[in-house]
Parts: structure tokens; C-alpha cells; sequence
């Protein structure tokens, strides 16, 4: 009979869930770890968990459709979760924090094979948040200041973001990353799951450009997607508050 | 610069480029490359060469119901046609490049590694062109006479080398190709996986069979079942005839028969 300890809560650099679903949460919960103690046996197995997207799947319609996040979240997100705790089941990755596995299955450039998995479940789960229902706009505050500052406009850092996501040649992702060294913003692309973490930067946003994102709703309109994705879904908040914890 | 993604919608002129050339008495299926005169102001004539795009060989509904005509129509008219009108865009500012054959221009941009900027889409290009041929209506079934022994030789079983196949499809990150190709220093068949826009041509081998795995290629009619898209093309989209033809094609380059002759 396995009893369940209690879940063990970790602190990223996810934003708080609000709104839609009710109550917001103190402290920053993206995963849930929980831990299975097997009678007997002793073993102590953590898996992921898929979580959903911080608000219904029909929130971001017209823009990007259920239909889209029945397959992007129902299917590819699910697996790279499921086959993660699969390839990591029992053995010595068991039980680290997504991010710390990211960081060790990247190996410098020479990934393992858990890396894939590890990456793409914490780039969709971070996609998921850096957008919202009537998202889009423009930021303020903070964040504006720094973009203004390191872009010289938010235009000229739109089309930057747009040109990067365009140019992604395959799959990948663009992001707008923190470099905590430089103490500056930054535009960048990555190829398939490589994401800003394993460059030491701090993700802020990011736009998913694998085919699976967009196909159903744009087919090859790769370029319309992305200027949806920046009118009408960005989550401005999310990333003044990732920004926030990024420079705390 | 790098590669940009085509975002208009596939003119009609890129299509109807080959019918009025002044090759028109070379089928236009065959042709891959079309020359155009203009006049310019001293009345000299210049040459551009360009690409044109390759109709598949059969009806876009021909593959129903295993490929939709609406996944033809999108990948054939608005993916594969926005390669070539991209790749002759930036071939506009590179004299350099011009009057290359297709096979010429991908190993020259290919650059031993470090591609130039027109390889992503040349390659595009040449990989779609010989996707489509790489399939027929009724396709599937088996290999037979020559290449089917070749398989059996260098795979031991037709049913072997199709559990490599589609294993390797599966085992594909990202987007790519699959490719069943000869091998010409090592003389034997071998399945090759390339990322994005890489194809055999770059390490000299000769490509007999190749599926595209980018996800446009199965996304409208097996959204994330790519294991199904796998086995319908094995099952019934492959043309065979078009591997053993180019397998024949490929023994004028290739000798596969010479006896190993012991030096001295």
C-alpha cells in the first residue's frame, strides 16, 4: 500500500496562479513533486506532473484555439512529461528539481538522452504562462524602462523577437532573456529544446515555433502566429514579475 | 543573413515559370532549372537562371486517404513553393551561385559544415522534390528483384530494415528527414537520419528513399500521431519502383558487384 507523503513544493520563477482559477497562491507552485513511498521496498520515486495551463483551454480563442491546446498541452506536452519520468525512474536524476535536470542532462552541449524531455516540459509549462486571455499590449514600469534601455524602443525590441522567431529555421524557440552578468535584456533563439537556462541567462518570455504550436490554427503562416502571439496573447505581468525575481 | 521563413502567399508565376520558357520543348517535369532573357537598357540580353516548381507526379488527391489533398496543397503549393520562391530571392543577390544544378548548389552552400545562409532552402527545395517522387498512389508493398536483394543483404530482412526504418523515424528530434541511402565508400544501404534541412547529397551518398519528418508534413492529417504517419508511408505511400530506379541509376556510379581481389 503506497503512501503518499505530502508534495513538496518548489519556488521558480513561474508566476503566481491567479484569477481564473480562484485564489492566488503565496508561494510560486509551478511542479509538484510527489513522493511515493512503496511499502516495504523503501524506494522513494518523485515524478512530474502535468500541469495545466493557467486558464481553460477555449480562454485564448480566438487566437490560439482549444483545438490547438487539446493536442500542444493534451498530447506533446503530456509526453514529454510522461516519457521524462519514465527515462528517469529510478535512477540517479530521480528526484531532482526540473530546472537542475536540465542543467545536468544538457552536459555542457553534449546532452543525455533525458535532456529533450526535461527541457521541452519546462519550456511548454513556461509558454503556457507567458500568455493570458486578452493578453498582448504593451509593458510598463520596469520592464519598459530596461527594454527601452537595451533595445532603444519596444519596437525595435518587437521586431527583434519577431525576426528571431521568424529565422528559427526548424523547430525551436525565441525567448527575451535576462543576463544576470551583463545585467542586460537579450533576444534569443534556441533550436529545438535547448532553452536560455542552459546559457545561464533568465528567461522572461518565450514563443513556441515548433510546427506542433501553430500548424492547426495557421498552417505555414509562421510570421501571422507570431504577431498574434505578440497582439493579442503575451502576458506583459508574467514577465515584469519573472523580471522582477530575475533582478531581486 | 539567415534563413526567412516565406510568408506570401505562393504566386501563381513561380508555377507557370517552366511553360513559358524558352526550354519549353524539355517536359517540364524533368526540367529543374529555367532560363529567362531580359533586355536591358543597351538591348543585350541578360540571363537569369532561377528554379521552378516540380509538380508531384501524380494528382494532389492521389494519396487520399493516407496523405489529404489539403495536406498536399499547403505542403506541395505553400511550403515547397515558398522554398523556391525564397531560394530564388536570395540566389537575386548572389551571382555567385547562379547556373548551379540543384545537387551543385546544396554541396557548394552546404560549405563542409558550415552552411551558407541559401543552403537551408536550397536543400528545402531538392529534399521536397524527391519526397514527392519517393512516393505513389498504391504505394507501399515490398521491394523487388535487385534492391529487395540489396536489402536483404546489407538488412538481412525486408522486415528488418522496415523495423529500422521506422524506428529511426520515430528516434528523430525536431525537425528532419529519414533516408534510405547508398553508401558509396562503404558500397552498402544504410538509414540516415538528418536534422532540418540536411540531406545525403552533402556526404556524397546516394539517396534512394527519403520521408519528411518536419512536423508540416503529418501535422493536418495525424496532428501528433507521428507513428501512424510512419507506418502509412511504409505501408502504403513508399514507391518502390522510384528507389529501384534510382538504385539503378546509382550502379553507374557505384560498383557493387566487383570481387574483393587480394593484393600481394
Amino acid at each position: 500500500m503506497a503512501a503518499t507523503a505530502s508534495a513538496n513544493s518548489l519556488t521558480s520563477t513561474f508566476l503566481p496562479r491567479q484569477g481564473v482559477y480562484g485564489s492566488s497562491h503565496q508561494s510560486i507552485q509551478l511542479r509538484t513533486q510527489k513522493f511515493a513511498r512503496k511499502a516495504g521496498s523503501g524506494t522513494i520515486t518523485a515524478k512530474f506532473e502535468l500541469q495545466p495551463p493557467p486558464y481553460p483551454m477555449d480562454a485564448l480563442e480566438p487566437h490560439m484555439s482549444s483545438r490547438t491546446f487539446e493536442f500542444h498541452w493534451g498530447k506533446h506536452h503530456r509526453a514529454y512529461v510522461d516519457n521524462l519520468n519514465k527515462q528517469i525512474n529510478g535512477t540517479e536524476l530521480d528526484g531532482k528539481t526540473l530546472e537542475d535536470l536540465i542543467l545536468v542532462t544538457y552536459n555542457k552541449g553534449a546532452p543525455l538522452p533525458a535532456f529533450n524531455n526535461a527541457a521541452q516540459a519546462w519550456n511548454h509549462q513556461f509558454f503556457w504562462e507567458s500568455m493570458k486571455p486578452n493578453g498582448g499590449g504593451e509593458p510598463s514600469g520596469e520592464l519598459l524602462e530596461l527594454i527601452n534601455r537595451d533595445f532603444g524602443s519596444y519596437d525595435t525590441f518587437v521586431k527583434e523577437f519577431k525576426a528571431a522567431a521568424a529565422t528559427q529555421f526548424g523547430s525551436g524557440w525565441a525567448w527575451l532573456a535576462y543576463k544576470p552578468e551583463e545585467k542586460k535584456l537579450a533576444v534569443v533563439k534556441t533550436p529545438n529544446a535547448e532553452n536560455p537556462l542552459v546559457l545561464g541567462y533568465t528567461p522572461l518570455l518565450t514563443i513556441d515555433v515548433w510546427e506542433h504550436a501553430y500548424y492547426l490554427d495557421f498552417q505555414n503562416r509562421r510570421p501571422d502566429y507570431i504577431s498574434i502571439f505578440m497582439e493579442k496573447l503575451v502576458s506583459w505581468e508574467a514577465v515584469s514579475s519573472r523580471l522582477k525575481a530575475a533582478t531581486a | 543573413m539567415s534563413w526567412c521563413c516565406c510568408n506570401s502567399v505562393c504566386t501563381s508565376s513561380s508555377r507557370q515559370l517552366l511553360a513559358t520558357s524558352d526550354l519549353s520543348s524539355i517536359p517540364s517535369r524533368v526540367s529543374n532549372a529555367g532560363l529567362k532573357q531580359k533586355r536591358s537598357l543597351r538591348g543585350v540580353p541578360k540571363v537569369f537562371a532561377y528554379y521552378g516548381l516540380k509538380t508531384p507526379p501524380y494528382k494532389l488527391d492521389a494519396l487520399e486517404p493516407y496523405m489529404s489533398q489539403k495536406m498536399l496543397e499547403v505542403h506541395w503549393g505553400e511550403h515547397h513553393c515558398g522554398y523556391v520562391e525564397a531560394l530564388n530571392k536570395q540566389l537575386e543577390k548572389n551571382d555567385m551561385l547562379y547556373g548551379c544544378t540543384m545537387d551543385e548548389l546544396i554541396k557548394v552552400t552546404y560549405n563542409n559544415g558550415n552552411p551558407l545562409p541559401e543552403f537551408g532552402v536550397a536543400a528545402q527545395v531538392w529534399n521536397h522534390d524527391f519526397f514527392w517522387e519517393s512516393m505513389k498512389p498504391g504505394g507501399g508493398d515490398m521491394p523487388k528483384l535487385g534492391l529487395l536483394q540489396l536489402i536483404e543483404k546489407d538488412f538481412g530482412s525486408f522486415t528488418n530494415f522496415k523495423e529500422k526504418f521506422i524506428e529511426a523515424a520515430l528516434t528523430l528530434f525536431g525537425s528532419g528527414w529519414i533516408w534510405l541511402v547508398l553508401n558509396r565508400e562503404e558500397k552498402r544501404l544504410a538509414i540516415i537520419k538528418t536534422s532540418n534541412a540536411v540531406n545525403p547529397l552533402v556526404w556524397n551518398d546516394i539517396p534512394l528513399i527519403g520521408l519528411d519528418l518536419w512536423e508540416h508534413a503529418y501535422y493536418l492529417d495525424y496532428k501528433n500521431d507521428k507513428a501512424n504517419y510512419v507506418n502509412v508511408f511504409m505501408n502504403h505511400l513508399v514507391s518502390w519502383d522510384a528507389a529501384l530506379g534510382r538504385m539503378a541509376r546509382a550502379q553507374a556510379f557505384v560498383n557493387l558487384g566487383e570481387p574483393k581481389i587480394p593484393v600481394a
